[in-house]
């Protein structure tokens, strides 16, 4: 029989706390649960009808995407890391942080701006056949090929940074090993260097692939047919939830597969980390050709990626900046902003009481519960946003059923919100957490001693302590948040708009020197994050 | 008993009239601890008493369970068995644990914890939240003033140096006149040099404000420069608990015989219940505690010979030879062999300058027979 007084007892040691972790890893294991509720209960003629005509093409698109931007990053990532930070060539200062940059634009501006530059009727084209009188030879750019290459463009920069970082720590210095013992530097790359770094190339791989298995608004563009867009078209042209749901729980097994990857080889990470390169070392002196074509290369790749579509944006923008300059641009834009402030209050919050919560109670379960609550930057918003539909209907129903009016929460900011918070909350927690973990236990300690523990202690004691780290925090989730594009369009209220909404709206109808100003008004605000992560990446 | 704590903290301790009662005898009361992690026993049955007003010292290798203990005391380890009293007060026995926020002792850390995004003075008033705001300020500038670091007051802690952010730390934790003051290892961040003055003005400093403390430390003479009584912990076990000099001269087993001050053991073998042959002699045992009484005669044991008990005497007859010898600046620690093969200790004055193999002579004079099975 169960003791009565035991299970008291028990339940009086569980602490505000602990209660709290729990309820932040409810959302993700919601979202979760609602994408697999389509599992045990399957709709046999939806599901037919999906295995026969949509499944087997999106699934091969999705799987050549992934591939094809994992290759691209990755050559692009490597040989741009290895030139800026083993080599020496005409601006190579510059271009060590110019090539982080592209980061800000995201991969549906990237999408059209590309488009723009290279259709048939756009500047290039335009140029080659004034010279040549013909541009038939150029390649098409609404093609898989385009599709790869904008993605790519945008997300490269993930592989740079942490391919860059891994060379710069040990680069030099087993260049110089491997010379003492008799290698040529051709030889030390390919069997020193390439193989030591091999952790943090496949990690930036996986968080390549993990991104473009996310991406909504770049294949949109191009009408490239993939399980996220599949998942929209069948809630949003179909009408039907449960082929969402079945599309939507194909795309969890990729992610699955993905994440489960991605934490092994951050494991090697840890396993191989290697100290700080504090010598200076001299680098490696390239002859006058490489020197200039190193240059010509970073060259290429940067205004590629950045400066021309830029360039493209504004010269869509200026002409029409009074006619578009309106109210409703306006609108638009505070539309966007306060909802990214909200979202950001509200996540760097929760996340920083929950890493605090986390340090206090140093548990297995504590663990497990953040573990949980993080995993959400791996899921697609689209998975998100049709997964957490489930739970939040059967809510409504359920209200409805003790006499609400409903539907009380469908259609609301709170479905929002609460897509965002799964989706970021890695974003948040992780810079707070490396921040805590830099204070020692002690400092709990010496606090707890004097008489302040628990929240007034986070206050006094804590939270100056962390105050960059929640700085880094809500910058991240306030840019993520202004270009986040599939949760926004999937389940914000009737009639309410974000920047990223709009260039949607505009980019989906071809109305691209249209969608110029708010994609211009995104890569400002995207600049932000890619500043801190400059100054954070040691850029010698 | 919530609202007694809270009345108390952070509030001057009356120490007049009859507060002073029968608990200052054992004002810190440690009965019968146990305490373990993951079925492994870390500490068993440790008891101790430590009178008001008195510096006791927790001394042992590392690992063997000293700062576990203190943290037991603290408040942030609960204890698996026994009981923690102070002023007669329960603070932790098994399944219950008064948190280390509502007992008003202060510690200092072995890293000194300052909080690093506060100031000297802030820092030292953080504990002080309980006093209006010019109360806590008079305090903080007292301590300031008694810790020597008048003009440093808006110094952040990287500023200082490590014996100034040592003493910040002790100012802290001294500051709302806690119940009992812990300190961990507090001064093995130090220069050696540094250690010995700064150990001293330390204990000035807690004895001043009449502060019971306890103190961990693996180092003999921190423990013997700062405490009125020590305790040997051995592998989880308290093997002793006494004043410097009886843990020195009278240690109760081979292990604090050995881990406290120099020393070797002889061979020897019971002429009767008090006398002791070896071949330096026959001497005889004064002291007696349970493990010794229980020796008979004829019974092989080990006879505890320090440096102090051997004086060089270039006239004695009876000499040892030089194995080694260790130059102190004021004396050489010299090690020698006897002629059966077994070694001694001997400090002698380092104008007396032997060269290795060298016969010298020795003389004995043990006022303490200190004999072990």
């Amino acid at each position: 029989m169960l003791n009565l007084w035991e299970l008291r007892d028990r339940f009086r040691k569980i602490s505000v706390w602990q209660v709290f972790l729990v309820v932040m890893a409810l959302p993700t294991l919601l979202a979760l649960l609602g994408v697999l509720s389509a599992l045990l209960d399957p709709d046999v003629e939806t599901l037919s009808h999906l295995a026969q005509y949509v499944l087997p093409q999106t699934i091969k698109n999705t799987i050549f995407l992934v591939i094809g931007v994992a290759v691209v990053t990755t050559a692009l990532g490597v040989s741009l890391a290895w030139l800026t930070a083993v080599c020496d060539f005409p601006l190579r200062r510059f271009f060590v942080w110019a090539l982080i940059l592209p980061m800000a634009i995201p991969g549906y501006v990237m999408a059209f701006a590309l488009v723009g530059l290279f259709e048939y009727t756009g500047p290039v084209q335009s140029a080659l056949r004034d010279v040549l009188g013909s541009s038939s030879a150029f390649p098409e750019i609404y093609s898989f090929g385009g599709v790869v290459l904008a993605l790519s463009l945008a997300l490269y920069p993930y592989t740079y940074l942490m391919v860059r970082n891994a060379f710069q720590t040990q680069g030099l210095r087993s260049l110089e090993v491997g010379q003492s013992l008799g290698l040529s530097i051709r030889e030390s790359f390919w069997r020193i260097c390439l193989p030591t770094a091999r952790p943090w190339i496949v990690g930036g791989a996986l968080l390549v692939m993990m991104e473009t298995l996310s991406d909504f608004g770049t294949v949109a563009i191009f009408n490239y047919d993939t399980l996220t867009s599949a998942i929209y078209k069948s809630w949003f042209g179909l009408y039907s939830l449960p082929a969402a749901l079945q599309v939507a729980s194909v795309l969890l097994i990729f992610v699955v597969v993905i994440t489960l990857l991605e934490r092994h080889s951050r494991a090697s990470q840890r396993f191989s980390q290697t100290r700080s390169a504090t010598l200076m070392v001299s680098r490696i002196r390239l002859k006058v050709v490489s020197r200039w074509s190193a240059t010509a290369f970073c060259l290429l790749v940067f205004s590629l990626a950045f400066v021309m579509p830029v360039i493209r944006l504004l010269y869509w923008a200026i002409p029409n900046l009074d006619v578009e300059l309106t109210a409703q641009f306006w609108r638009y834009m505070v539309g966007s902003t306060s909802l990214s402030m909200i979202a950001m209050a509200m996540i760097a919050g929760l996340a920083l009481l929950m890493a605090f919560a986390a340090r206090t109670y140093n548990q297995p379960f504590a663990k497990i519960a953040v573990r949980i609550s993080t995993m959400g930057y791996a899921l697609p918003g689209t998975v998100l946003a049709v997964g957490l539909f489930v739970p939040v209907a059967a809510m409504d129903n359920m209200l409805s059923a003790l006499g609400f009016s409903t539907p009380l929460l469908q259609g609301t900011m709170v479905v929002m919100l609460l897509a965002y918070s799964v989706r970021f909350m890695a974003v948040a927690f992780a810079p707070l957490e490396s921040n805590l973990l830099r204070i020692t236990p002690s400092i709990d300690a010496a606090s707890r001693s004097l008489g302040v523990s628990g929240i007034r202690m986070l206050a006094k004691v804590h939270l100056p302590m962390v105050r960059g780290g929640l700085l880094t925090a809500m910058v991240l989730v306030f840019v993520d948040v202004m270009k986040e594009l599939p949760i926004t369009l999937m389940t914000r209220p009737f009639g309410f708009n974000t920047l990223a909404v709009r260039i949607f709206e505009l980019t989906s109808e071809g109305l691209w020197e249209r969608a110029a100003l708010p994609a211009l008004a995104i890569v400002l605000v995207g600049l932000l994050p890619a500043f801190i992560l400059i100054r954070k990446s040691d850029a010698r | 008993m919530k609202n007694l704590t809270k009345s108390n903290h952070g509030q001057p301790m009356s120490y007049s009239g009859d507060s002073i009662n029968q608990n200052d005898d054992h004002y810190l009361s440690v009965d019968n601890v146990s305490i373990g992690f993951d079925e492994r026993e870390i500490l068993s049955n440790i008891s101790f008493q430590l009178q008001r007003g008195d510096i006791g010292c927790l001394l042992g290798p590392s690992g063997c369970g000293k700062t576990t203990l203190l943290r037991s005391i603290a408040g942030f380890e609960s204890v698996d068995d026994g009981m923690i009293q102070l002023n007669a007060k329960a603070l932790s026995h098994q399944g219950y644990i008064l948190p280390a926020e509502q007992r008003n002792i202060g510690m200092v850390f072995q890293d000194y914890a300052l909080f690093s995004h506060l100031n000297v003075i802030d820092n030292i008033a953080f504990g002080l939240h309980r006093f209006s705001k010019t109360q806590a300020l008079t305090r903080a500038n007292d301590l300031i003033a008694r810790i020597g670091l008048v003009g440093k007051e808006h110094k952040m802690p990287h500023e200082l140096s490590g014996g100034e952010q040592q003493r910040v730390a002790l100012a802290r934790a001294l500051a709302p006149e806690p119940q009992l003051l812990l300190l961990d290892e507090p001064f093995s961040n130090l220069d050696v040099e540094l250690r010995e003055t700064l150990s001293r003005d330390v204990r000035d400093i807690i004895k001043q404000s009449n502060t019971t403390a306890l103190m961990v430390t693996h180092d003999q003479h921190e423990a013997f420069a700062m405490a009125d009584s020590i305790g040997v912990i051995q592998s989880g076990r308290l093997a002793q608990w006494g004043s410097a000099y009886t843990i020195y001269h009278e240690p109760v087993n081979a292990f604090v015989a050995d881990f406290v001050g120099q020393g070797v053991f002889l061979e020897g073998q019971m002429r009767s219940a008090s006398e002791v042959n070896t071949t330096l002699g026959c001497f005889e045992r004064e002291i007696a505690s349970a493990e010794q009484d229980s020796l008979v005669t004829g019974d092989k044991v080990k006879v505890l010979i320090r440096p102090d008990d051997i004086i060089h005497d270039d006239d004695s007859e009876l000499t040892a030879r030089v194995i080694t010898r260790d130059f102190r600046g004021a004396e050489f620690l010299y090690t020698l062999a006897l002629a059966n093969g077994e070694e001694l200790l001997v400090m002698v004055p380092s104008h007396h300058n032997h060269a290795i193999n060298e016969q010298i002579g020795i003389r004995l004079e043990i006022d303490h027979v200190v004999v072990f099975k």
